[in-house]
């Protein structure tokens, strides 16, 4: 009973949740990122984050440090506080925590299918995948040529075997139809999970649906502006949208039939919190929309922590700590390749 | 009267009336103790979680976020007293004059004392204790938050305080007929 939350939520997620509320505030702030970008080599960068809760994970690393090394340290700090939380959790917060996975699943496993497609080694694909999505039978992907052999031999003893229903199509896997299906695979991730937290019902599903919601307008935005121009047609483009969301169903009628981006602007500043975003660009570019969706997103995210006694706290520690190692990696690049007049293009700061 | 009594003798007033006043006094002495102790154990459960969760990075929070639990603890102790008040005040009379109306009265004041008692710490109890859980938290991040959501939680811990001096006031004017 919404709430109510307070009197039960305890029983089985009070200790998890001052544990997400605990590791909320080892997240780097503004200061912190300012003292990154001051630093010459990747060596500041490892002393700077020594003081930081990424501390034990970077000290045992030999000196000369690449930029991909210290990602995936921070990439191991997130999985263990995930792991952690997730080997504690009963239901209805255990299938929560799994459902923030799938979008990772998701990933790595087109990953690995692009990868097959243009001949490259199934050990250095599975090395780039991302650790939360991986599954036991991922390496038998690199065998599939098409997408029912792939759902036959792979998919269908993984969690992602109910989303490949509407992409079951025996069409050989090349560029095109990756990107397809892994639409089709996070459109009905996404659904799924939107129906899910309004099972759960309360604060959880109040705070889930607009987070998800801002997601699925996200995605239908970059999947219009990235199929533009290619031989999409219109129809394939709308199946693609998520059916929920701020811009169902009349946003997703308008995107459905935009031809540039001075179009898709148009379409979007008829939405009040959308406007905000685009007016921030001037016309005809686009370079600066990722980040703007991009602070949206973490302004939101930020905003999941005022309440208490809800699971939209986890999913939205994992998203900012994903953002956090974005911003690193961004910061560990410019400041590797000498370009430090470009670090403030794409550093999203949380605090 | 007993007169008048007889003329409901078979409607549910009259079931009513008939039950021992004694009964009515041990269910409200029970109860006093009962749901208060439920009140505080439900407070406890709920901030002691938190409590242990945040302690883990912030350990600092620790000492002084127990006085949330010690006023959870206290709506216990309110029902522990009033609940020996109240068995103070149980007397017994002849049983031809059980059924009066002041040893009617003498046992529905002393029930209604327990209910009131316990009630008022039930939600007392649950209110202290998701305070302090939000206490907890906050004094995790910030610690200068930790004194003013202390205020709250005093507020809330009077909520006990009135229940137990109407309950007291009740009971103090429970008395079984004379011999």
């Amino acid at each position: 009973m919404y709430g109510f939350e307070a009197l039960t939520f305890n029983i089985h997620g009070g200790y998890l949740e001052a544990i997400v509320r605990g590791h909320r505030a080892g997240l780097l702030t503004t200061a912190d990122y300012n003292n990154l970008c001051q630093c010459e080599n990747l060596d500041d960068i490892k002393m700077h984050l020594s003081a930081t809760k990424y501390g034990s994970y970077l000290q045992n690393e030999p000196s000369p440090l690449h930029t991909t090394t210290i990602v995936e340290k921070c990439t191991l700090k997130l999985v263990d506080d995930y792991k952690h939380m997730l080997c504690q959790a009963t239901e209805p917060m255990s299938t929560f925590l799994e459902y923030i996975r799938y979008g990772h699943m998701i990933d790595n496993v087109v990953l690995i299918v692009t990868g097959t497609l243009h001949e490259r080694d199934v050990q250095e694909l599975l090395e780039k995948c991302h650790p939360l999505g991986m599954f036991d039978s991922i390496a038998t992907l690199a065998v599939a040529q098409n997408m029912r052999e792939l759902y036959r031999l792979v998919l269908v003893d993984t969690p992602l075997a109910p989303y490949f229903s509407e992409c079951l199509t025996s069409e050989d896997l090349d560029d095109m139809n990756i990107e397809i299906m892994r639409n089709t695979l996070y459109k009905a991730y996404l659904e799924d999970f939107y129906k899910f937290c309004q099972k759960i019902g309360g604060a959880t599903s109040e705070i889930m649906s607009d987070l998800l919601a801002f997601e699925a307008d996200r995605r239908a935005v970059n999947i219009t502006i990235n199929s533009i121009g290619t031989e999409l047609t219109r129809e394939d483009r709308k199946k693609l949208y998520s059916n929920f969301g701020l811009l169902y169903p009349y946003g997703h009628e308008e995107l459905a039939i935009c031809e540039d981006i001075d179009q898709v602007r148009g379409v979007m500043e008829k939405y009040p919190p959308y406007q905000a975003i685009f007016s921030k660009m001037s016309y005809g570019e686009s370079q600066m929309l990722d980040k703007a969706f991009y602070e949206e997103e973490v302004r939101r995210l930020c905003l999941a922590f005022e309440q208490q006694f809800h699971y939209a706290v986890f999913f939205a520690y994992m998203r900012l700590r994903e953002q956090e190692i974005r911003n690193l990696m961004w910061i560990s690049e410019c400041v590797a390749q000498n370009q430090k007049s470009r670090i403030h293009d794409s550093v999203v700061y949380m605090f | 009267m007993s007169g008048a009594a007889a003329i409901h003798a078979s409607s549910w007033a009259a079931a009513l009336v008939r039950i021992s006043p004694y009964t009515f006094s041990a269910i409200g002495i029970a109860i006093s103790i009962g749901v208060s102790v439920l009140g505080a154990a439900w407070g406890i459960y709920i901030t002691g979680s938190s409590l242990i969760g945040a302690a883990i990075e912030a350990p600092r929070i620790t000492s002084k976020n127990l006085i949330s639990v010690i006023f959870c603890e206290a709506v216990a102790i309110y029902g522990v007293i009033v609940a020996i008040i109240l068995q103070t005040k149980l007397e017994s009379v002849p049983s031809s004059k059980m059924y009066d109306p002041e040893s009617l009265r003498a046992g529905y004041a002393i029930f209604a004392s327990g209910i009131i008692v316990g009630f008022a710490n039930l939600v007392c109890g649950l209110c202290v204790g998701i305070i302090g859980s939000s206490c907890a938290l906050s004094d995790a991040q910030n610690s200068t938050l930790f004194v003013k959501i202390l205020v709250i939680e005093i507020f809330g811990s009077a909520l006990g305080l009135f229940g137990v001096i109407v309950g007291i006031i009740m009971s103090a004017q429970a008395t079984w007929p004379t011999k």
